[in-house]
């Protein structure tokens, strides 16, 4: 028996309109994320205070070049995903809203760019 | 808010729930909040991860001026508390996965997990910055 009303059917969407793929999309990265960012913890402490041919020499590092884009994929889109909660949560207007969706959409792209970007040509050399 | 009550989209003026104000601060309650204040933090705080990695990329004086930002007090703190943001919301998100595949749910577990993944995170944040402070001598 389908106890569903057709209002559920209308807008079980959610308030972004994209429904539980963004449950699940949250969760693959959360769970990339614990590898990922005990690696970042441990760049960032091997690298503190280090000169720029040692950073640099470190960057470029296969291995470890791998894994910042790694991190950089699966660390925005998570942050994007989940800053779309908050967002969902607290900023109501419809205009509004959407605005905020955006503007977090174009903050996630435009780190995961500069991040990739800079790894890249770090890694190629120049 | 306003469309609960008229125009398109009016529903029955049913009761609102309690204003948070009145319930008792609980640590699960606590935990929620900072795994969302974490996350916020953590995503602010990648754009310094991009600038310093953009700085690496741009030349070696660009790179030194960035690098002298993260050595002043200011940016350490910065960098401290982006280690311990990360390494509390990282066990905030253990916590969840738990709770995900349906376990952890009864009262005195949630408030155990909830004190574990804070004082792992804390512990954590202070080996990283010993070991850092110990081997760098300058930080
Ligand atoms: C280190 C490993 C990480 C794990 C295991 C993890 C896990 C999670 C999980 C499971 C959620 C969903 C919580 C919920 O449904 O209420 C979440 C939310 C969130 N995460 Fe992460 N995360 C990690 C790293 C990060 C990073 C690096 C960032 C940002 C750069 C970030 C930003 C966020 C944000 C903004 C939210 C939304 C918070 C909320 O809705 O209250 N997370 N995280």
């Amino acid at each position: 028996m389908n106890m569903r009303t057709p209002l559920k059917t209308a807008r079980n969407l959610g308030s972004a309109k994209e429904g539980a793929d963004h449950f699940w999309k949250q969760r693959v990265t959360g769970v990339a994320n614990v590898a990922l960012g005990l690696f970042l913890v441990w760049l960032i402490a091997s690298l503190v205070g280090a000169d720029y041919a040692t950073v640099k020499a470190k960057l470029a590092n296969p291995v470890i070049a791998l894994a910042l884009l790694a991190l950089v994929v699966s660390g925005t889109l998570h942050m994007r995903l989940g800053m779309q909660t908050i967002i969902e949560d607290y900023v109501h207007g419809e205009a509004a809203k959407i605005v905020c969706v955006m503007l977090n959409t174009f903050f996630a792209t435009a780190v995961a760019l500069a991040c990739t970007f800079a790894v890249l040509k770090i890694s190629f050399g120049a | 808010m306003a469309d609960a009550h008229s125009g398109r989209g009016a529903r029955a003026a049913r009761p609102l729930s309690p204003h948070l104000q009145i319930y008792t601060m609980t640590v699960s309650m606590a935990s929620s909040i900072i795994h969302r204040i974490t996350g916020a933090a953590l995503y602010f705080g990648s754009a310094l991860l991009a600038w310093w990695l953009i700085s690496a990329a741009i030349s070696p004086a660009y790179f030194d001026y960035v690098a002298s930002w993260f050595q002043t007090w200011p940016g350490k703190f910065v960098m401290l508390g982006y280690t311990w943001a990360l390494l509390h919301h990282m066990m905030g998100g253990l916590r969840h996965f738990t709770w995900d595949l349906g376990y952890g749910y009864e009262l005195a577990t949630i408030d155990k997990l909830c004190w574990a993944s804070a004082a792992i995170s804390l512990t954590a944040t202070a080996l990283v910055w010993y070991y850092v402070a110990t081997n760098y001598g300058s930080v």
